[in-house]
């Protein structure tokens, strides 16, 4: 009898050795390229020109034959890249004050309006709210270069082309938002708004007083999926905006040459930073946000 | 009479602000696609009917989008949602550090695309780290981003970022299925295979059909990756819709553009109906 427990618990065990040397390596290659990025951000330009001749260097005869090697552990830890964006790119800095007003003003105004608009689809029974709601969620799943052409069409015939606006307003009234609220204010029980109907509660009141209250979760839902979305923007810029100071920082890193390499770690480094920091914060409620947006039909 | 006025005021106020901007920024320009697509010309142009669709859908590069997109999402979507349905299930056990897996596996899909570009630029580059890796293995190079060994690489980049999405809805239709179920099927000796094939996998039906929904549609971000990547113009192999979208917007010809978009609306408006309608003939006897 303590043989075969003995078998057992070695199988059991042997299958958690395995659960666990999968699971990290997988981790290891997810996390790897992100990790590279943070690492050679701290390297100096002569490292980085040594590592990557072929982006690096301004010659313009290179050999054919030298491959970049990318390398886990500076020589030398520097601050160098930082100091140089930090401090001597204009652009960046502009780029990057653009891009916290613009994903400040889409989050501010689409949490508005998505809770709003949700509320009435969700606990205001009106006619044909059903077959409105279906035509946001159409909408939804368009690919923005499908839904990009009515947005470009729109903001040229408002003449906010090359502003700000541009990129804020059609992002504002995107149905997501809309659909994800939808979706979590289905979760409030009837009996609650029911109850304070009966105490003499009008729509205003449930909603500020009940329906907010048990909303915060999916607040930060919609806050970190937008987030991702809109700090990730790069199309809409670059059709919608001309003049490169107003444009977002997404568009940095790809306007940047060859003489600009040295520091392009560190440039992303920054720039990911608050995508980051949202998501270690919030991750609970990322998962949450995807795992409720996937019952699209309760 | 005055609760059904205030109901009415009220609606209006909720609802009106939202309707009103997804009308001006969605519907009604969409609209106003449909009427260009049909002119010659958008300013005083006139009527042609579907001259415009006919040219679209005879150029051969707008075709050759096409097939490359439907090549693209079927190689993609099932290699992503398998890996993604492994990890969940990985994942689904009692296991250390669970959240920190969990976290690790999403994390791809927060960082911002033009960042991480960067690294994939010198991983696939011809003269990059895996060609140099290639050559230290005796392997001859390959030129990653300019044969049609690019295809890989958008698969790839494409299973980076979205195997965490899959796996994280995998994830909450793992845990809706009752724990009984499988206490029970143990009780009559069933294995762990066995679990999988007649338990798991039927429940997680209805989940994997809004994976695969989920899965098209952010097929159709890849675009930023391949673009940031290739430039506009890419090899032919990963030379997809978004491609031929985004060169004509530069071009600004605005009735071929129109067209294009219904087109692509159209194609991706029947499949993702016929996909819904297929979930609710499955799920009828699921949950």
């Amino acid at each position: 009898m303590p043989l075969i427990l003995k078998k057992v618990l070695t199988i059991k065990y042997k299958k958690k050795v395995i659960t666990y040397i999968l699971l990290a390596s997988i981790s290891l290659l997810f996390i790897s390229p992100i990790l590279a990025i943070i690492i050679n951000s701290f390297m100096g330009v002569e490292e980085i020109t040594h590592h990557y001749p072929v982006f690096a260097s301004s010659q313009s005869i290179q050999d054919n034959n030298q491959f970049m090697t990318m390398k886990l552990i500076p020589d030398m830890f520097t601050l160098e890249q930082y100091k140089n964006v930090l401090l001597r790119q204009f652009l960046f800095l502009k780029m990057f004050w653009n891009s916290v007003g613009i994903i400040a003003a889409i989050i501010a105004g689409q949490v508005i309006i998505a809770l709003t608009a949700a509320y009435a689809f969700s606990k205001i029974y009106f006619k044909g709210s059903n077959k409105i709601f279906y035509i946001y969620i159409i909408a939804m799943m368009m690919p923005f270069q499908v839904t990009l052409v009515p947005n470009y069409l729109m903001v040229d015939r408002l003449g906010i082309m090359n502003t700000y606006r541009a990129l804020i307003l059609p992002a504002i009234f995107a149905p997501f938002g809309v659909f994800l609220m939808k979706q979590f204010m289905n979760y409030i029980p009837k009996e609650c708004i029911e109850a304070a109907q009966i105490d003499g509660a009008g729509y205003f009141e449930i909603f500020f007083y009940i329906v907010l209250p048990m909303l915060k979760p999916a607040i930060a839902s919609l806050i970190i999926l937008q987030f991702i979305d809109y700090w990730n923007m790069v199309e809409q810029p670059l059709l919608f905006i001309d003049d490169a100071l107003k444009r977002p920082l997404s568009t940095y890193l790809s306007i940047i040459g060859k003489n600009d390499f040295h520091y392009a770690f560190a440039a992303s480094t920054i720039y990911m930073l608050p995508a980051l920091f949202i998501f270690f914060y919030w991750e609970c409620y990322l998962v949450e946000g995807i795992q409720l947006n996937s019952g699209i039909k309760q | 009479m005055k609760m059904n006025l205030t109901r009415k005021w009220t609606l209006f106020v909720f609802l009106f602000p939202s309707l009103l901007g997804f009308l001006l920024f969605y519907i009604i320009p969409f609209f106003e696609c449909g009427r260009y697509s049909l002119m010659d010309r958008s300013i005083g142009g006139s009527f042609v009917g579907l001259e415009n669709y006919i040219n679209i859908l005879s150029n051969e590069l707008f075709l050759m989008a096409l097939a490359n997109t439907a090549c693209f999402i079927l190689l993609a979507v099932p290699l992503t949602m398998f890996l993604g349905l492994l990890l969940a299930i990985l994942l689904n056990q009692k296991i250390h550090g669970r959240n920190i897996f969990r976290a690790v596996f999403i994390a791809p899909m927060v960082i911002p695309t033009a960042s991480v570009v960067l690294i994939w630029d010198i991983l696939f580059h011809s003269q990059g780290t895996l060609n140099a890796l290639l050559i230290s293995l005796g392997f001859n190079v390959v030129d990653w981003l300019n044969s049609d060994k690019a295809r890989i690489v958008m698969v790839l980049l494409y299973a980076w970022k979205n195997i965490g999405y899959c796996m994280v809805i995998f994830l909450g239709g793992l845990l809706k299925i009752p724990k009984e179920y499988y206490e029970a099927a143990e009780m009559e000796g069933a294995g762990s295979i066995s679990k999988l094939i007649y338990i798991t996998l039927p429940y997680l039906a209805p989940v994997s059909f809004f994976v695969i929904v989920i899965s098209i549609i952010n097929s159709f971000k890849i675009f930023r990756e391949v673009y940031l990547l290739a430039g506009p113009y890419p090899h032919e192999s990963i030379y997809t819709m978004q491609h031929y979208m985004n060169n004509v917007f530069v071009s600004l010809d605005y009735q071929k553009l129109s067209a294009a978009a219904y087109v692509v609306a159209g194609i991706l408006g029947f499949l993702i109906y016929a996909l819904l309608r297929w979930e609710n003939q499955y799920s009828s006897f699921n949950i």
